[in-house]
This record gives C-alpha cells, structure tokens and sequence, in this order.
C-alpha cells in the first residue's frame, strides 16, 4: 500500500449528500419548529377571540359548562375537574403498581424473568388507546364494576381511569426503572453488609435515593393522563358535570375537544371559540406536568454528576 | 449457629479451605486455604484483578449477590461453615462487618447512616449512645458531634470513609473486612484511617485487602500475597517481607509486578 502522505488536504470532491446535508436537516428541525408555532399560534388567536366575548375570569371560575344552552355559560372547572379526576385516578392505581413492578424487576426478578416483564410492559405501551377504551366500556364497566357496584353507569369515571392507569402503566415503569437504576449499585450492597434484608434496603435507600427520577416518572406519566383522548372519551362518556362519585360518567377537556370537532359548532361561533380555549387549557396543563417531569429528571441527572 | 467444639482460642476466626470462586468463566479464586488468627490484623495484599476483593466478599458471603457465581470449597467463621444450611447471610454480614473500597454513604444524615444496621437489625437500646460510641471510636466525632442530621453526602472523602467504618462498628461485628478502604483517599486522609485501623485492632479481628505494601507491612501481622486467583504465599508479615519464600512475591514485593 501507497503512503498517504503527510497531506491533510482533500483527496475526494465532496458529492453532492454530503453539501445538502446540513441544509436538509436543519430544514426539517425548522419544520418542526415552526409547526409548534402555529399550533400555539392558533391556539392563541382563537383564543383570545373567544375571551372578547366570555370573560377570562368566568371562564375560568364559573362551574357550568353548557355551550347549548339557550343562555350559555363557558365555565371550565367542571372540564378541568374531570380531567383531574381521571389524571388522579389513574394515578392512583398506575403509580404504585408501577413502582413495585420497577422494584421488582430491578432488585428481585431474575435475568428472565425481568426480560419478560419488560417485554410486557413494551406490548402493552404498544396497545391502542381506542381498545383499552373498548376494553374498559365492554369488559371492566359490566364484568368488574357492576359485580361490585351494581348501580355503575354505563359511562363512568372509573372505568376510565383504569384503562387510562393500565395506558401510563409503561410509562411509570420505565422512568421508575431508570431512577432506580441511576442509584449506585454499590448502595444496595452496602445495605445488605450492614446485616439489612434486601427489602428494607430498598424501602429505606434506594427508592428514597431515586425519589426525585420517581416524582418526574409520576409527572411525565400524568403528562400523558391528563391528554388521554379515546379511553375517557368512549369509557367516561360525555356528562359535562360536577360529579365526585367515580362511577357516574363525566367529561374530561380531551373529551370536549374531540366532541367539538365532530362539527357541530359553526367556524367563528362562541361556541367554536370555546373549543380553542379549552384546548389552551389542556396544552397549558400537559404542558406543565411534563415541563416538572422533564425538570425534576434534568434535575436528577446534575445530582449524579455532581 | 451450631455448636463449636473445639476450645476457641485454637479455633481460627475465619478460615478458608480449598475456595474457589467462578463469575462465569472466570475463576477469581482458586483453591485459596488461608486462616485468620482471632484478634488479628492480616492483609491481603496483589496486584488488582488478583482476587483480594473476592477473598474479602467469600468471608461475609457477599459474592453469592452475584449472578452466576459458583463458590466451592468451604469458609468457616469460628469453626462453623458459612454455607451450612442453617447459616443466615444477613447474621453472618452483622458478624463480619464489611467497609468498601469507595465510601458508599447513603444519601441520609450522618446519624442515619450511623445507626442503619442496627436499626435493620431491631436494636433495643439507645441508639444517640451507639452512635456517639461507634463515631468516637472511628475518630470522627469531635468532627460531626454537632451535626448528626447533615447530610452525610457533605463529609469529606476521609471523613466519609471513617463514618462507613464507624456505621460497620455499630454492628459490634468481631471481624472487620477493610477492601482498600483508603486506596481513594489523600495522605492525610489515610493516615488518619491507618491510625484507626491500628486502634480497632484491639478489639477485632481484622482484614485488610490493601494495595499499600507499605501499609500492609505497618498495620497487619500476617500479610496473604495474591495473585490470579492464587494465594502465592502467606505468613508472618515481616518474614513475607523481609524474606519472601516465592519468587513471585519478591518480584511484587520490588515492585517489578503493579
């Protein structure tokens, strides 16, 4: 083989791939750039041009939602509430589940048996939310709630937010998972010289330690709770109310949403405006439970460094 | 545990016969019969990847946390088989107390950390006294007296390694196992650890895995030289210095092997 040389000079003319690069790929950043603006764009004017016809302020206090109504009233808190419900909800019954199922995996379960369980947990994030809606509405509403509670509505908040827990459950199990696998190993070894069982070693260190990656697992999770659409759409119903028992039906903002775009509120209505408005409202709160999940996480990350 | 029939001052505190250890493929012990004298200092001293930590881990039966590790061979702890079926790991770990390489405080107050073990362990009595005993003991408490609920995490590198050795004291274990507790440690700091160990050896049976040849010669009385797995040779320390029987072990001892 011939020498190079000591040359640093360029040997082949660059093809054409290689000048386009950089201009392709930056054009597509900038698409998706320019796309969130629009959507915030939007948003925003409609938004605003619907606040020139119901104040801001009843919007946001009054607690009466009727678009229909001869007298309308553009109250978002029974929405805003619903949406509450089921985010809590689903919580309630993703979050510790998902927790002991990421303890489990990372300090118990054999090479197997964990490979297993994240193979599950993969499958069922890959599951549409339109069939754990359909499952919560024909099998979980009359099999499991009406065994227990014959009075259970058809549509109720319940079901929901089980289906809604089970589509968060990955969620919460990977983020866990990654908290808990941030935390030195050689913490559980040290726990377990010092003559501690391998559960309270868990309880009192290293779940303790990973606390912060957990709290913004719980966010991020809830992040995607609150913007569900299908479930709570076909397993919830569409009862614009204040109701606190979880097994009557409501109607979360992503329900209204999706209600609304069926097209039955004429463009440049106050009823059309609404829709935008409540749309802010839910970007607003989706928004901000995965800016402090993505804060506390970013968080985490400069503890360990430093 | 079962019962020891032979009188206690011949019984040695801990004593390996024919160990080997595998992790995987790898054998890091291999066919190691040593015993440690009560009330002892010896250390375990080679070149890295020669089986110190190992040997270490086989006496308070930590290897076995690691999947795919084949131990056979027996160690016995005052006589009694450490893998005998009615032996509990968790006793055996509060009886031969373990401080790491790194200090692997956990991210809790200095007390906390201090009375972790007994507190896993259902400790009856005061545990503001223990913790004022072990601290005392580890040369840390005029340090961190009016402090406990700090964050341990904020104790310097030396002060966090002698409050590990002082959470192990809280055991009231009778052997203390040292893997390289100073080797992350400045001068200063290892002084202070040395002067320690020197202290605790009033009262425990101790080894120490040491890379410090000059700190094995100055602390312990028998001195074990390994290497890949092998335990070259071991005796007296002064006599494995001054007058090393293997090659092997006079070439490490020279520094013609790191």
């Amino acid at each position: 083989m011939k020498a190079a040389g000591l040359s640093l000079k360029r040997r082949a003319p660059r093809g054409p791939g290689d000048r386009l690069a950089r201009p392709v790929f930056l054009s597509c950043a900038v698409v998706t750039a320019a796309a969130l603006v629009a959507v915030v764009g939007v948003l925003g004017v409609e938004t605003v041009r619907f606040f020139g016809t119901v104040s801001p302020g009843r919007f946001l206090t009054e607690a009466a939602w009727t678009p229909f109504a001869e007298e309308p009233r553009f109250g978002v808190l029974p929405l805003l509430a619903a949406t509450a419900q089921i985010t809590v909800g689903a919580a309630v019954f993703a979050v510790p589940a998902g927790l002991m199922t990421a303890v489990y995996m990372e300090h118990y379960a054999g090479v197997r048996t964990e490979r297993v369980l994240a193979g599950v947990t993969t499958m069922l994030a890959a599951v549409p939310t339109v069939i754990l809606g359909y499952v919560a509405l024909t099998f979980v509403t009359p099999v499991i709630l009406r065994t227990l509670w014959p009075g259970t509505e058809a549509f109720n908040a319940m079901s929901a937010c089980l289906a809604v827990g089970l589509m968060i459950l990955p969620t919460v199990i990977v983020f866990t998972r990654s908290a808990l696998r941030s935390v030195p190993r050689a913490l559980m070894e040290a726990g377990l010289a010092l003559g501690a069982g391998r559960g309270r070693v868990v309880a009192r260190v290293l779940v303790p330690a990973a606390l912060p990656g957990i709290v913004a697992a719980v966010f991020l999770a809830t992040a995607r709770a609150a913007g569900e659409t299908m479930i709570v759409t076909l397993a919830a119903g569409n009862q614009t109310q204040l109701a606190w028992s979880p097994l009557e039906g409501l109607r979360t903002l992503t329900a209204f949403i999706a209600q609304s775009s069926l097209g039955d509120a004429p463009s440049g209505t106050v009823r059309y405006g609404a829709f935008f408005a409540v749309s802010a409202v839910l970007v607003a709160v989706t928004w901000g439970l995965h800016a402090t999940g993505s804060f506390l996480i970013s968080r985490t990350r400069a503890g360990d460094a430093g | 545990m079962s019962a020891v029939s032979a009188p206690r001052a011949e019984v040695p505190a801990l004593a390996a016969d024919d160990l080997t250890v595998r992790f995987g493929g790898r054998t890091a012990l291999a066919g190691v019969t040593l015993e440690v004298p009560r009330g002892r200092v010896v250390s375990v001293i080679g070149p890295s990847g020669g089986g110190k930590t190992t040997l270490l881990r086989a006496f308070n039966r930590m290897n076995e946390l690691v999947p795919g590790v084949t131990t056979t061979g027996t160690v016995r702890f005052n006589g009694v088989d450490l893998h005998g079926e009615e032996v509990d790991p968790v006793e055996v770990r509060r009886r031969i107390g373990m401080v790491f390489q790194q200090a692997t405080l956990f991210p809790r107050s200095i007390f906390d950390n201090v009375v972790f073990g007994p507190r896993a362990g259902g400790h009856a009595g005061e545990l503001q006294e223990l913790a004022e005993e072990v601290l005392v003991a580890a040369g840390l408490w005029s340090e961190v007296a009016e402090d406990l609920d700090r964050p341990a995490m904020e104790l310097s590198a030396g002060q966090q390694q002698r409050l590990c050795i002082a959470r192990t004291l809280a055991l009231k274990p009778e052997v203390l196992l040292l893997d390289e507790p100073t080797s992350a440690l400045d001068p200063a700091a290892t002084a202070r650890i040395e002067s320690l160990i020197h202290s605790l050896r009033r009262d425990h049976t101790i080894v120490l895995a040491t890379h410090g040849r000059r700190q094995a010669a100055r602390l312990s009385d028998f001195t074990a030289y390994l290497a890949g797995g092998e335990l070259i040779e071991y005796g007296p320390t002064e006599a494995l210095f001054t007058n090393p029987r293997d090659r092997r072990t006079e070439s490490y001892l020279t520094g013609r092997i790191e």
